[in-house]
Parts: C-alpha cells; sequence; structure tokens
C-alpha cells in the first residue's frame, strides 16, 4: 500500500523530468543549429545564444532542481539571489572594466587609429 | 508536483542537508564565474595562436552536451527510484548516469589531448589558458561525481537503500544538475559563441 502511494508520488516530479529534458534537447539542438547554418550574424548572435542559455538555464531550475516548489521562508531562493547578484558584478563589472582598460591604455597613436575605424572620426 | 517537495522535507534534518549543500553550490557557481570572466577577458588574446573558429569541433562538442544532459536526467531517475524504495531501479540508473558521465570525461580527456598534440596547450596563448582552466575545472568537478556516484553504489550494494542513503542521492542530484547547467553556459558561451 505504502509503495502504491510513493509511486504515485512520483508521478509529478517524473512529468516534471520529461517535460525538463525534452526541452533542454530542443533548446540544445535550436543553439547548435542556429549557429551551424549562419542564421544570426554579428553581435545579435551572442544575444541569441546567451539568451537560449539562460532559458535552459530557468527550465532546469525549474524542473530539475524543483527551485519553485520550496517551501516557506525560501532560503534556497534567497541564497540562489544573492548568488546571481554576485556573479553578475563579477562578470559584468571585469568585462567592462577590462575592454575600458584597453581603450585607456592605448597611446595617442592608437587611440587615434582606433576612433578613425570605430567612431568613425 | 508539490509532493515532491514534501517527500524532500519529509525528515527535518534532511532539508537543512539540502541547503546547506545548495549554498556550497552556489559558492561554487561563484568560482565559475570568475572563471567566466577570465574567458570573457581574455578571449580575443590569441597571441598570434589559434582561435576559438579554427580549434573547435561542434559536432564533438554536440555530443558531450548531449551525453551530460542525458546523464543530468537518468540522474533525477534515479532519484526518483530511490524514493519509491526500488533498489534495482536506483541501480540501473545510476549505472546509466555513471556510464554517461564516463563517457563525458572521456570525450573531454580526449579533446584535450588533441589539442595539446598539435600544440595548442594552455601556454600557447593567454586564451588557451583560459578555456583549460574554465572547461577542466568543469571537467574535474565532473570526475569528482563520478567518485561520489560510485561510493554511492557501493553503499547501497553494501547497506541497500535507507534514509541516509535517499538524502545523499538526493544532494549528489543537485550536485549533478548544477553541473549540466553549467556546462550548458559553456557550450554556448565558450564553444558556439567561439567558433563564430
Amino acid at each position: 500500500m505504502n509503495a502504491d502511494k510513493s509511486r504515485a508520488a512520483i508521478a509529478g516530479p517524473l512529468q516534471a523530468y520529461i517535460t525538463g529534458f525534452i526541452l533542454s534537447i530542443a533548446l540544445t539542438l535550436l543553439a547548435y543549429s542556429l549557429t551551424v547554418h549562419h542564421v544570426v550574424a554579428g553581435n545579435a548572435f551572442i544575444l541569441v545564444i546567451a539568451s537560449l542559455a539562460m532559458i535552459q538555464l530557468a527550465i532546469q531550475l525549474l524542473f530539475f532542481l524543483h527551485l519553485s516548489q520550496e517551501s516557506r521562508p525560501r532560503w534556497r531562493l534567497l541564497v540562489f539571489g544573492f548568488m546571481v547578484m554576485v556573479v553578475a558584478i563579477l562578470v559584468y563589472g571585469s568585462v567592462w572594466i577590462m575592454n575600458n582598460l584597453n581603450y585607456n591604455m592605448m597611446t595617442p597613436s592608437q587611440l587615434k587609429t582606433f576612433m578613425h575605424q570605430n567612431e568613425g572620426l | 508536483m508539490s509532493e515532491a517537495m514534501v517527500a524532500h522535507q519529509s525528515h527535518p534534518d534532511d532539508s537543512k542537508s539540502i541547503l546547506g549543500f545548495w549554498i556550497y553550490i552556489m559558492t561554487d557557481c561563484v568560482l565559475f564565474a570568475s572563471l567566466f570572466a577570465v574567458f570573457a577577458v581574455m578571449r580575443n588574446a590569441t597571441f598570434g595562436g589559434p582561435n576559438g573558429h579554427e580549434l573547435f569541433s561542434l559536432p564533438f562538442v554536440l555530443a558531450e552536451t548531449m551525453l551530460l544532459l542525458t546523464s543530468s536526467f537518468t540522474c533525477g531517475l534515479m532519484v526518483l527510484a530511490g524514493r519509491v524504495r526500488s533498489k534495482q531501479w536506483v541501480m540501473l540508473a545510476l549505472g546509466v548516469t555513471f556510464l554517461l558521465g564516463l563517457s563525458f570525461v572521456c570525450l573531454e580527456v580526449s579533446e584535450f589531448r588533441h589539442l595539446v598534440i598539435e600544440g595548442n596547450s594552455w601556454r600557447r596563448s593567454g586564451f588557451l589558458s583560459a578555456y583549460f582552466t574554465l572547461v577542466a575545472t568543469h571537467g574535474l568537478h565532473v570526475s569528482i561525481g563520478l567518485l561520489w556516484l560510485v561510493v554511492n553504489g557501493w553503499r547501497i550494494v553494501k547497506r541497500g537503500l535507507g534514509d541516509v542513503t535517499q538524502k545523499r542521492l538526493t544532494l549528489f542530484s543537485l550536485f549533478w544538475h548544477f553541473l549540466d547547467i553549467i556546462w550548458i553556459i559553456i557550450f554556448s558561451m565558450v564553444y558556439l559563441v567561439g567558433v563564430r
């Protein structure tokens, strides 16, 4: 009797795993074919691929890690939010600083060439 | 679906261990984020050497991705089988997860070996140093996960499926899903973007 009860209890999670798995595979293949067939060009490509990765991240958090089903108080979600903040500052901050560092460390002649090429001056 | 969480937290100590382990995973995310930041800064620092477009083989990496994704799925099935106390199914899912994870590590090692033999090791350029550090750190995590899986399997064979083992399988599944998520970001931002 107990086994039947727990068998019924896993039907929902099982469905969640299958849904998450199928969606993840579909998104991976979509990102792959977008890259192979050169559908999107330039900076938009990076944006599209990054968004697909973020969607897949959200799907796995919901369907594999069950982040949405936590009971209150939602400590896991809180720690997760803090992590996202640290990661955003770390990654965005590093890229931002280092890109501008390149720009600021140019010699006057390099800067002239750079402005000529990139800013139409 | 809400039954899943009830089962998760039926034991008060379980939810504490899960939260503690979750906090560890989140700090590991910060480690990976710093490596991603280094890679993003170094992505063009090829020092006259080859870039991602010349080095990466996408079908190969897609195969790696599919292996890890499927092993993440079978790992979830393993936890569910543990919840209905079916030792056979747990061992089957555990074995499949292990084999898929092992094939992933083997593919990654052969990819690294290939790169090093062609003279494109981590010493070649800043880009390759950042690449090897990021991807190998992930690979090391997966290898440690495989070791942990063997220990879990050994425990199940020796002592059967108890509450403690079930908790360990749940913690392992968190770790394994987390590694899959990190790989998705590596696949997208290192390989797909790097090839273009």
